[in-house]
């Protein structure tokens, strides 16, 4: 049934503002009670554009995405998807985005084909067309033998991917990925990577948070760290790299219980990934004088060490020095997975 | 990156645009809460919790109530009424109040585990979330009472008031059932997960159903209770059904039920729905 509306309205795809970016975001704020969620964030995403969110648990990454997605209001500020304010337009907002969560958001009492249909015909596909995307979408993520399986069956990766696909009912202009390999095993990482390079590489807008530094690496065109809420840096991975200076003094203990010792005869480093490793930020061009202070002054306080090089700083060593904080809980977990492929199979 | 157009085969909304005039908005509404309506008749068939609430349970509560307080409780019925056609209408209504606590829970569960997240970020109705999961409930209403008679009329429970009068007592409890629906999603709303919806209705609930006419005549609790009772729109569900099935008077206790119902559920539904586009 097509019920006719009394003016012209634009199409979707086309009804958005000439030129507007796929996201800005000016100087959005929340508060939780006493608890600054965002303080302050400016943010502005192109269209074609991936940008990789990266942050520490509890940085504010998972309140920006629900602000942008029309979940939550912001305090103060304002944030525009394509122009549209996410406020005041939230439903313009909703049909230009879709939205994967950190926690699969599928309906698990419904089959992999129930879910993708439902949310097809809640996007107001026909119930024809709804179903043959439902097909598609189960055979381009590799779920077309389980689709006929309750989703509570799934495994950890498999559920990831059903609850990807759910986004892509209608081709979303803009795609939020809100941690998407959080809590998954690497193999089931790497094909969420694949499928995110896919849908790239076709165009789609992406936004993507992530702890992982790797993953920001992998996939994003260009990070923005958010520490405490609001944006500290901004740049591609090689930007991010170049600021923090040119060369890492990276020095591994052969004894752990010496690093304090180590940090008080080089006072300048910080504290490394492992419990022996420690590391010093070189600005460009004393790297060599920087070494052998740092090697002199270990040697001076009778610290036994395993290894010590200079090397190109990694986005560990930038998010170590902008936020200061422990990096051992940005690493990818490795096989703390909530199940493998077959697992369930 | 290129800006790239979205590839031509991509599939478009039936209706791509904004629904702007009043009748294609009530058609999306209607449409958007009849697929998730279906989604959850589904986990009715399929949650093992769910199912147990609407069948063995209703099922347990008549054949238990009738022979274990059949005995006691003629004494205080009056002459010549059997217990079990006292107390069937009762049940009607008991077990559409202690349904709508899994009303509560099931909502709970969709809010914890960001169903409701990825709906509310979706360009569908606002309402249809709650609209369709009480019209569920409404649908399971309708069968767990066909069931309930069923099993009654095995043990002895005969209507007494006609084909009209019979329909008249199911449509009066699915409507009392429907507000409760309504009021458990509301309540889902404010509580902070499944385990405290399920907590905070069955604290509401099983003192409301007790302190009523459902299991037994009012005269016989103290004045106080009786005086209370006297109020409870439970009592007047129940005291409605029971006369539809079985004779008496029919008419205040209905026109009392059906003024609580849509007096509360004009309260209760804008409430519930402004609380879902708003809650964080």
């Amino acid at each position: 049934m097509r019920v006719p509306s009394p003016r012209p309205q634009p199409p979707v795809t086309e009804g958005f503002v000439p030129d507007a970016p796929a996201v800005v975001v000016d100087d959005v704020q929340k508060r939780f009670g006493d608890t600054v969620a965002l303080s302050g964030v400016d943010l502005a995403v192109a269209e074609g554009e991936v940008l990789g969110l990266l942050g520490p648990n509890g940085a504010g990454k998972t309140t920006l995405v629900r602000v942008l997605v029309t979940l939550l209001r912001p305090d103060t500020g304002s944030a525009r998807i394509f122009g549209h304010d996410v406020v005041t337009e939230a439903s313009t907002v909703r049909r230009l985005i879709g939205l994967t969560g950190q926690y699969a958001a599928v309906d698990e009492l419904l089959t992999g084909r129930e879910n993708l249909r439902m949310f097809g015909e809640l996007f107001h596909l026909s119930r024809r067309e709804a179903a043959r995307r439902a097909d598609d979408l189960l055979e381009r993520f590799d779920l077309a033998v389980a689709g006929d399986r309750p989703a509570r069956t799934y495994s950890g990766g498999m559920r990831r991917r059903l609850d990807l696909a759910s986004s892509l009912l209608i081709r979303p202009r803009l795609l939020f990925l809100d941690e998407p390999t959080t809590g998954l095993d690497p193999r089931s990482r790497s094909a969420i990577w694949d499928i995110t390079r896919e849908l790239v590489a076709e165009g789609t807008t992406l936004l993507l948070t992530t702890q992982y530094l790797e993953e920001a690496d992998q996939l994003a065109d260009r990070i923005a760290v958010i520490d405490h809420g609001h944006i500290i840096a901004e740049g591609t991975g090689d930007d991010l790299k170049d600021e923090i200076g040119g060369q890492v003094v990276d020095i591994v203990l052969t004894d752990a219980a010496q690093r304090p010792a180590a940090c008080r005869a080089v006072p300048d480093a910080d504290l490394g990934q492992g419990d022996r490793n420690l590391r010093v930020s070189v600005p460009a061009g004393d790297a060599l004088q920087a070494l052998s202070r740092v090697s002199l002054a270990l040697r001076d306080a009778e610290i036994r060490v395993r290894d010590v090089g200079l090397r190109r700083p990694t986005l560990d060593d930038v998010f170590l020095q902008l936020t200061g904080g422990d990096p051992s809980a940005t690493s990818p977990p490795e096989g703390t997975a909530s199940g493998t492929e077959e697992g369930v199979a | 990156m290129t800006i790239t157009e979205r590839p031509a085969e991509e599939p478009r909304p039936s209706d791509p645009r904004a629904p702007t005039s009043p009748a294609a908005r009530v058609y999306w509404q209607a449409r958007d809460t009849w697929t998730v309506t279906k989604r959850n008749l589904r986990h009715f068939m399929r949650q093992p919790r769910l199912l147990v609430f609407s069948t063995i349970q209703p099922v347990m509560f008549v054949v238990l109530f009738a022979f274990v307080f059949g005995g006691i409780a003629t004494v205080a019925l009056p002459e010549g009424t059997e217990y079990i056609d006292f107390l069937l209408p009762g049940l009607f209504v008991q077990s559409a109040a202690f349904r709508s606590t899994q009303t509560a829970v099931g909502l709970a569960e969709d809010l914890e585990r960001g169903v409701v997240d990825r709906f509310r970020s979706m360009p569908m109705s606002r309402a249809a979330v709650l609209a369709g999961r009480t019209l569920a409930d409404l649908v399971r209403s309708l069968a767990v009472i066909v069931l309930m008679i069923a099993v009654g009329y095995l043990i002895g429970f005969r209507f007494t008031q006609g084909v009209l009068g019979a329909i008249g007592a199911i449509l009066v409890v699915a409507l009392f059932g429907y507000l409760m629906s309504w009021l458990f999603c509301w309540m889902a709303l404010h509580v902070p997960g499944a385990e405290a919806a399920q907590t905070a209705g069955f604290v509401i609930v099983f003192p409301m159903v007790f302190a009523s006419s459902i299991f037994v005549p009012l005269e016989t609790m103290p004045d106080w209770l009786a005086t209370f009772a006297a109020q409870s729109p439970l009592t007047h569900a129940a005291d409605a059904a029971r006369a539809l099935s079985i004779g008496g008077e029919a008419l205040r206790p209905a026109l009392l039920t059906i003024a609580w119902c849509v007096g509360l559920l004009a309260i209760v539904i804008p409430l519930a729905v402004r609380r879902y586009r708003t809650i964080t």
